[in-house]
């Protein structure tokens, strides 16, 4: 019980990273981005294909971390791929969202377009890497550290949670400290007077699609270093992370990385009693009790 | 001398309707024009033109004889007007420091000195500085929005219904840092509908009417008028 509870926390974090971005995005462009879940997925095929074969064939040694399943090649492949994804990311919005914001299009027209490059991508991956489960480190033993009541937890898994936590308190600092992390808070705010107030709005829009997209690949490579890689893994997350992101109020990103954590608990724990597939439904059940109790999210009223 | 004119100024939010038709209007440097008019008589589009968050279909705005019609708001700016939009003009979920450091976003100089001239203004300002705007008061956000328009240290100001939503009490209050405001030599253009007191203070004053001008004249002579008290001051 107190390992599945730790297990969720891992899975918890990474759904925060998707759910991040997701509420970043939504709380700037009021955008329901269904290919949120399927930026996660290219991103951690981006870095299936540096380290099985691009950084391979340039010679980057094998070797691995300690006891960590994985080496150089996935600390070069990991920044890269954050990159490539924030890149992608920008460029969905150029390309086609800016677009049709500029016709004037609603909400459900942006989503709809959004579920379009969700599929767009997810054909991609199916294309080039097949339908089949995918590691980045295939036949290797993964051993546990024993925890003290009995919790088995693998190295990787300690450092995935340490590399979220990095990444959120660094979010967290660039949003509070930095001029620009502070227009993106004035343009979530209030974007008429951010504009009024001489702020590049278009700018923050791509910052904010480019963090979106690079802490959705870092959480897909996590959750591939964790479990696997799969062409479905981003549908899969989808309803996660929108559980998270509405269950921690839309658009507060400390919210996004609570109700991830909460999603992930309630869905692992929920393994203990029931079919794992039942987990997507588990995660809703979560997020309708809070919605009950909670109208506006956990942080719902706060801002105010 | 002239400091910022529109002139002949056709806007509006569509192609199709036109809210203002040929207004044209003047401020003089160091002085206040506030404009009056009933409900959808166009005065805050005249504001949004002047500003570039409209374009006009015809006319132009100069500032100090530069033409700057059709700048875009963060160009316009940058030029030296600063826009305080009558709803929705503060950052809520921002501390009050956070919002003066929002309206200084185009100054690359170091701006903490104009910071403590903004709270010397408002001293309420710099006790709270660390509180978020959204828990403000209605009179104390009205205030930040204000100093936020002016850590550009704008030549003009232009204010949009400051008085909206006031207690009577505050309103006098607000009304007394706007003449503080332009004592320290700023311009400004008021756009009120609580046009006695925008009048009294007011060097020159203009009515519009249907998005046109139908007056305009001293701010005194207008009080003085019969027409006016009657259709626009309430008798």
């Amino acid at each position: 019980m107190l390992e599945l509870f730790v297990y969720g926390i891992v899975f918890g974090s990474i759904i925060s990273l998707g759910a991040i971005g997701l509420t970043l995005v939504f709380g700037i462009i009021r955008f329901a981005n269904f290919a949120h879940g399927d930026l996660m997925s290219i991103g951690a095929y981006i870095a299936l294909f540096m380290v099985t074969g691009l950084l391979a064939w340039i010679g980057v040694p094998d070797t691995t971390f300690g006891s960590l399943s994985f080496g150089w090649r996935m600390l070069i492949a990991f920044p890269v791929s954050m990159t490539v994804v924030g890149g992608m990311a920008i460029a969905a919005d150029r390309i086609l969202y800016r677009k049709l914001r500029q016709k004037g299009s609603g909400a459900v027209m942006l989503a709809m377009s959004s579920l379009g490059v969700a599929f767009i991508i997810r054909m991609l991956i199916l294309i080039f890497w097949g339908a089949d489960s995918l590691f980045y480190k295939p036949g290797l033993l993964r051993p546990a550290v024993e925890l003290p009541l009995g919790v088995k937890i693998r190295p990787d898994q300690i450092l995935i949670l340490i590399l979220v936590l990095g990444l959120v308190i660094g979010l967290h600092l660039f949003m509070q400290k930095s001029k620009m992390g502070k227009a993106m808070r004035a343009t979530a705010d209030n974007m008429e007077l951010a504009l009024v107030s001489g702020i590049d709005t278009e700018r923050v829009i791509i910052l904010t699609w480019g963090i979106g997209g690079a802490l959705a690949a870092a959480g897909g490579i996590l959750y591939g270093i964790d479990v696997q890689v799969h062409a479905y893994m981003g549908w899969n997350f989808l309803i996660p992370l929108f559980a998270a992101t509405i269950l921690g109020t839309i658009g507060n990103m400390w919210g996004a990385l609570v109700g991830g954590l909460v999603i992930g608990v309630v869905q692992q724990v929920s393994t203990a009693f029931l079919m794992p597939t039942y987990k997507p439904a588990v995660a809703f059940m979560a997020m309708i009790l809070i919605l009950l109790i909670r109208p506006k999210g956990i942080f719902g009223g706060k801002q105010e | 001398m002239i400091i910022l004119e529109a002139t002949d100024i056709t806007a509006g939010y569509t192609t199709e309707v036109n809210i203002l038709n040929n207004v044209s209007i003047k401020l003089k440097s160091g002085k206040i024009v506030s404009v009056i008019g009933p409900n959808g008589a166009g005065k805050s589009t005249l504001l949004k033109t002047i500003f570039g968050i409209l374009k006009p279909s015809t006319g132009n705005v100069t500032l100090s004889d530069e033409d700057i019609t059709g700048l875009k708001p963060d160009k316009v700016a940058k030029r030296g007007i600063s826009y305080v939009p009558q709803v929705d003009n503060v950052f809520p979920s921002m501390t009050i420091q956070e919002n003066l450091e929002m309206g200084a976003f185009i100054r690359s100089d170091d701006f903490s000195q104009r910071i403590d001239e903004i709270y010397a203004l408002f001293p309420v300002l710099g006790e709270r500085r660390k509180q978020k705007a959204g828990q403000l008061s209605g009179g104390q956000r009205q205030m930040v929005a204000m100093g936020r328009a002016l850590m550009l240290d704008p030549k003009v100001l232009l204010l949009d219904e400051p008085s909206a939503g006031l207690a009577p009490n505050l309103v006098d209050m607000i009304f007394e840092k706007i003449i503080d405001i332009n004592k320290a030599g700023v311009s400004m253009i008021i756009v009120e509908q609580n046009a006695r007191e925008a009048l009294k203070m007011a060097d020159h004053g203009y009515v519009l009417a249907m998005g046109k001008n139908v007056l305009d004249d001293t701010g005194d002579a207008l009080l003085a008028s019969e027409e006016v008290g009657r259709l626009y001051l309430g008798g």
